[in-house]
């Protein structure tokens, strides 16, 4: 009686049988892949808004600290969105005929606000608080990087919580001296876990990392 | 549950069960003590048998072979991104808003006049939460589950939002247009054929525009009608003092309080006050070690009446009679002699509470109900004088109401000029009058005799149907007015949103009426406080009023009164024919109150507090009459009251009166909106202004029928453990650690997980079940806070109520005057805590402070956690049960907390957006958290102050101090669970003298 299998058969089936656990192993590894990509992070990614704003312009050009705009980002969860006055407080002096600035006026005038897209964007579930953050030593650019150097602005982190636990778990890698939140072009000093030990001392930083510190 | 009252009544059985402790010592339910197959299937399944199962079209089965096929289409929804989303920046940012940080607003709620203090909680210009005024003196930073709900109606989408005429579109402008020519005519004879119908009014400013109108249109007549009203109360007044007064109640000095069909403690003027002022005298923390003495004789159970030492339940008409014996004890004298002798019972019970109350003179206070007729008011008021109470535990004021006129006389004069023709034009000033009037007053059908009806309302409800022109009412937080409090204490209104649905004011309507259409609800009120107070300097003036939410030293001072020398003569007692056949009870509903709530879903959700019925009214009956007339529970039966029938159904109630059947008002509406149209049975239909309160003769007949009733009493069952523990005064003294002796507690080394360890704070609760009333507070101030959605019947009947919080109801003791205790039963974050071990998905988990925290976003709803949980506080969202569409209940949500979907557990977080925001403030601060500065939504709401919660790792704050506690105990403790929610045992204080007869 002749085989019924080829002998080849057997090549196919070993190939097959690695095949199926490579072939599972690289789809695993792509649905990671693709969760941590900028495409689903929006990492990286500039936005297009109603007005171009540029904080590179305002804040490396003009030197504007970021409370100027983002006034409750000190007392408050939200760090703030300026009201359309603030950006008048100037641009009813300077560049007042400005075409890029025609949406700004236009607001200011009729009443109806300016819609931002919202850049960087947490989910629902997630209640972050700048307020904290900042008190804690946390710079602006240790997560949303150096907006000094943006022309347009994008998220500079995935936002992921993998990326929020780097820094709970481990405080004295990020945190810098209080004096220094608010400066773009911090650099930490060359024994920089050496300084993070100490201010996680001075100021008594025990970032939570429990559901509820953020779920709720 | 699909059947679980069709078992005949069986009294003498259950009778004695509960005789030979057969059953258990604690019940809920006639069931439980019956151990019916129903109850027992209900209690050993977690969900309803069927709970899991679809009710759609579209069955489970279905469902999942349809998932199944796209399966491998699943696994691309971790691809999507998240939606991207828009900021809007405000043009001109509001002077000291801070975004993210809420505002606190004070205002004040007006109920029947009446204005509770309150802090309105504002997100970004959106009222989201109602807390308690603390300088108010109705409130002292309390509220009750009527004001916590309330903020629920002013985004009720079902508000009428446009004006109308004859039921078309119609706008302000032309209905002020269309007044001019109205009004010009009315001018022309005076206002002779000019009526006005309003709510009680104590507001000075509306009042004032009332007598404007008066003044404008001489001949012009103002009535006021109120369904829940206090008639009897200001005639008892009369009666006895000759006067016009209003009692103002001091419950913390009275030692011994005698309440005579008085629920003075959860409903009325001041009944938030009433009750912290009646707790400070039995809370038994510290050195206190004593406790006041409180005795109620009712018709109906109430929740003063589960708080007594001891309760009488007397048909109603026989509570005057009780109380002129009792006068005839107290005097030592007969004030009658053709009074029939008072049975043996009555007569222990009356030596009883005259001894009590002549020990405690200047001590103690007679209370009457609204419900009962002025002779028991002018007798209880003659006792207070006898007893030397008045000017101690009882003052008397001015009256609060603008104009105090008898309302049901009011409106029945109104209907009797509109037959007679005299009304051409009819303002109604809210309220909802052709619901809500008496039935003999056929207001229904006389009111289209009017040739020009206007109603302003926030609906447009029953009586705005019959007439001509409507005008949507702003909501009381969209308004500004202002408005007294029981005490006489004036409070200013002011908006915390312009009106949604560009709603008017009566103050606006009532300008429109004097001409002065121009003018907004501001200018009005404060042109009117600026009149009272030209002498002084009125910006800061008016800015502290507005700030305080009160104006300072506005109480009415204390008149000085003497009893009317011929009151005895007034007062004899009539003879009576002893009363035969049925007696009918009418009280204003605890959740939906007269039918003004009927349209909000959190109060119809909101377990009644004795019945624990939800989305409908029943027919009240003691089991021996049920017993007697061969009715079960949900049978329907019909009533028929002098010619007037409604269909009802029955719920056998343990602590009813005999032969008296008790039906709530608020229910039966036929334009209520989606959530309360068609809901319970009209009570109104059968009342009649001769019996407004009660009257005897009701026929009942079986009709056949059965209507299914939502009643949560049952859910969430722990039977069969000392889950309640009480003990009397006497005996805690004797024995402090009874408590303890009740079951063994295993030690805390009794485990085989690894202990926790807590370096920082340790959050825990305590609460005191000696102070807890059941009024249902806590449980609307958690739905209000944590975004807690609302089912409806059918799913409250399948088991899905959603509450984090629930009021476990017990009786103890015979089934015609049972112990009545309340429990709260909130998650116990458990140290060793079973839900968190048996998720595999580790949604559930215990914090570095203590918390069991349930993480929604992970949780893939297996609901293991719930099937372990021994206390039966978890929630699943079996369905999309948070409204995802309707745009006004979107800005009520609080925007600390998730809003749930479908298919997650949730459960009581300890208010856990509180505890991070009081963290970040105390870290910001670089202060440790101190004692006091979290305050969880049924802490804040509490109007005795049961509930204490902090940091038990603080040997000094309340709540470690409250554990040490000889009475505290945790719920099940036994399973080594270690609850973090612990209470403290209740305490009665019986008299022995009558200990032996009654029960509390």
């Amino acid at each position: 009686m002749a085989q019924i299998f080829h002998p080849s058969t057997n090549t196919i089936s070993r190939l097959s049988i690695f095949g199926a656990v490579f072939i599972i192993a690289a789809l695993a590894w792509l649905a990671a892949a693709v969760t941590r990509s900028p495409y689903v992070t929006q990492e990286g990614v500039a936005r297009t808004q109603p007005v171009p704003f540029s904080h590179k312009h305002h804040v490396q050009g003009l030197g504007l600290d970021c409370r100027y705009c983002h006034t409750s980002v000190e007392d408050s969860a939200f760090a703030g969105i300026p009201p359309v006055k603030t950006c008048m407080n100037c641009h009813s002096q300077i560049w007042v005929d400005s075409p890029m600035l025609a949406p700004v006026r236009d607001s200011f005038r009729t009443g109806r606000p300016l819609v931002w897209t919202r850049v960087h964007d947490l989910p629902d579930f997630v209640y972050f608080d700048h307020s904290i953050h900042v008190k804690q030593g946390v710079g602006c650019a240790t997560c949303h990087g150096r907006v000094d150097q943006m022309p347009l602005m994008w998220q500079n982190a995935s936002l992921q919580m993998e990326w929020c636990l780097e820094c709970h778990r481990a405080p004295e890698r990020f945190v810098r001296p209080r004096e220094f939140v608010f400066q773009m072009d911090w650099e930490p000093p060359a024994d920089r876990i050496a300084l993070g030990k100490q201010l996680v001392r001075d100021y008594n930083i025990q970032p939570p990392t429990y559901c509820s510190a953020c779920h709720r | 549950m699909t059947s679980p009252h069709l078992v005949p009544l069986d009294l003498e059985a259950l009778g004695q069960r509960l005789a030979q402790k057969q059953g258990p010592e604690f019940w809920r339910s006639l069931d439980e003590v019956a151990q019916t197959p129903a109850f027992q299937t209900w209690v050993q399944n977690e969900f309803a048998p069927g709970a899991p199962e679809w009710h759609d079209p579209l069955s489970r089965r279905r469902f999942l072979q349809l998932m199944g096929a796209s399966l491998g289409l699943a696994g691309l929804t971790a691809c999507t991104r998240q939606p991207e989303e828009k900021i809007v920046p405000y043009i001109q940012a509001p002077e000291g808003l801070v975004p993210g940080k809420p505002l606190f607003f004070a205002t004040a709620m007006p109920l029947g006049g009446v204005a509770h203090g309150v802090l309105v909680e504002s997100h970004m210009g959106r009222p989201t939460k109602i807390e308690g005024n603390p300088q108010h003196p109705a409130s002292l930073g309390a509220t009750d589950a009527l004001t916590q709900a309330s903020i629920l109606g002013l985004y009720d989408p079902d508000r009428s939002q446009s004006v109308t005429h004859v039921g078309r579109l119609s706008t302000w402008s032309a209905f002020l247009t269309a007044l001019g020519p109205a009004l010009e005519t009315q001018r022309l004879n005076k206002g002779a054929r000019l009526r006005l119908l309003t709510e009680t009014v104590t507001s000075p400013t509306l009042g004032q525009q009332c007598q404007d109108v008066l003044t404008l249109f001489p001949q012009a007549k103002w009535y006021q009608y109120e369904p829940v009203t206090e008639d009897a109360v200001r005639a008892g007044l009369q009666l006895a003092f000759g006067e016009a007064l209003q009692p103002v109640y001091h419950l913390e000095a009275a030692d011994v309080i005698v309440a005579l069909d008085a629920d003075m403690l959860t409903s009325g003027p001041g009944n938030v006050r009433y009750a912290r002022d009646f707790m400070r005298k039995r809370q038994m923390s510290g050195h206190q070690h004593s406790m006041n003495r409180l005795y109620v004789v009712e018709s109906t159970p109430s929740l003063t009446g589960a708080m007594a030492d001891h309760r009488l339940p007397l048909r109603p008409a026989a509570i005057a009679g009780l109380a002129h014996a009792l006068m005839r004890a107290l005097t030592g004298s007969a004030t009658g002699s053709s009074e029939p002798a008072p049975t043996s019972l009555l007569t222990r019970w009356v030596q009883a509470m005259a001894g009590d109350l002549q020990q405690h003179r200047g001590k103690s206070l007679v209370l009457a109900g609204p419900q009962q007729p002025p002779v028991v008011h002018a007798l209880a008021h003659t006792m207070n004088s006898l007893l030397g109470n008045i000017g101690q535990t009882v003052t008397y004021i001015a009256p609060t109401q603008v104009q105090p006129v008898d309302h049901t006389m009011s409106l029945m004069t109104l209907v009797q000029e509109i037959v007679s023709g005299a009304v051409e034009m009819l303002v109604i000033l809210g309220g909802n009058p052709v619901y809500t009037a008496p039935a003999n007053s056929q207001l229904a059908h006389h009111l289209t005799q009017v040739p020009l009806r206007i109603h302003l309302g926030l609906y447009h409800d029953e009586t705005a149907a019959l007439c001509h022109w409507h005008v949507p009412e702003a909501h009381y937080l969209e308004t500004w007015s202002d408005a007294r409090a029981y005490d006489g204490t004036v409070s200013v209104l002011q908006p915390l949103i312009a009106p949604l649905y560009g709603g008017k004011s009566a103050h606006e309507l009532l300008a429109a009426l004097l001409g002065q259409s121009g003018s907004s609800g501001h200018t009005i009120v404060r042109t009117a406080w600026e009149k009272r107070y030209a002498d002084r300097d009125f910006e800061p003036f008016w800015r502290t009023t507005l700030h305080d939410g009160l104006l300072a030293g506005s109480a009415s001072p204390a008149r000085p009164v003497t009893v009317q020398p011929d009151v005895a003569q007034k007062l004899a007692p009539v003879p009576t024919a002893a009363a035969t056949g049925l007696d009918v009870v009418f009280r204003p509903d605890p959740t939906v109150w007269d039918g003004r709530f009927t349209n909000n879903g959190w109060l119809q959700e909101l377990p009644k507090p004795l019945t624990k019925l939800t989305w409908d009214n029943a027919a009240m009956l003691s089991p021996a009459t049920a017993q007697r007339l061969g009715l079960r529970n949900e049978e329907v039966v019909e009533l028929r009251y002098q010619g007037r029938t409604v269909r009802a159904p029955v719920w056998i109630m343990p602590g009813q009166t005999d032969d008296t059947v008790t039906v709530h008002l608020g229910y039966g509406r036929w334009r209520a909106g989606q959530a309360g149209t068609g809901t319970g049975f009209n009570a109104y239909a059968l009342r009649t202004s001769e019996a407004l309160w009660f009257g005897s003769g009701l026929e009942l007949r079986k009709t056949g029928e059965r209507l299914s009733l939502a009643i949560t009493q049952e859910h969430h069952s722990m039977e069969g453990r000392p889950l309640i523990r009480t003990g009397t005064l006497a005996h805690f003294l004797a024995h402090p650690h009874f408590v303890h002796e009740m079951v063994h507690d295993p030690k805390p080394e009794m485990t085989l997980y690894p202990p926790h360890r807590y370096d920082g704070n340790a959050w825990g609760m305590s609460i005191d079940l000696n102070a807890c009333l059941g009024c249902n507070a806590c449980v609307t101030a958690c739905q209000a806070e944590n975004n807690i959605p609302v089912v409806g019947k059918t799913e409250v009947i399948n088991g899905r109520e959603m509450h984090w919080i629930r009021l476990d109801r017990y009786y103890k003791g015979d089934l015609h005057t049972p112990e009545t205790y309340h429990q709260p039963v909130l998650c116990m974050h458990c140290e060793n805590a079973p839900c968190e071990v048996v998720c595999p998905v580790g949604a559930t988990a215990h914090s570095a402070e203590g918390l069991n925290d349930m993480v929604y976003n992970r949780c893939v709803g297996t609901r293991y956690c719930s099937n372990n949980c021994p206390y039966k506080v978890r929630r699943f969202n079996f369905f999309q049960f948070a409204d995802w569409q309707t745009p006004s209940l979107k800005l009520q949500r609080n925007p600390d907390v998730t809003v749930r979907t479908r298919g997650v557990m949730e459960k009581c977080t300890y208010c856990v957006q509180r505890i991070n925001e009081a963290r970040i403030q105390a870290k910001k601060e670089e202060r440790p958290i101190r004692d006091g500065d979290i305050v969880t939504a049924c802490q804040a709401a509490c109007p005795t102050q049961a509930i204490v919660f902090g940091n038990i790792n603080d040997p000094q704050s309340q709540v470690a101090k409250a554990k040490t506690d000889h009475r505290s105990y945790g719920l099940l403790a036994d399973l080594n669970t270690r609850p973090r929610t612990t209470y403290l045992a209740r305490l009665r204080n019986p008299n022995p003298a009558l200990d032996d007869t009654t029960h509390g």
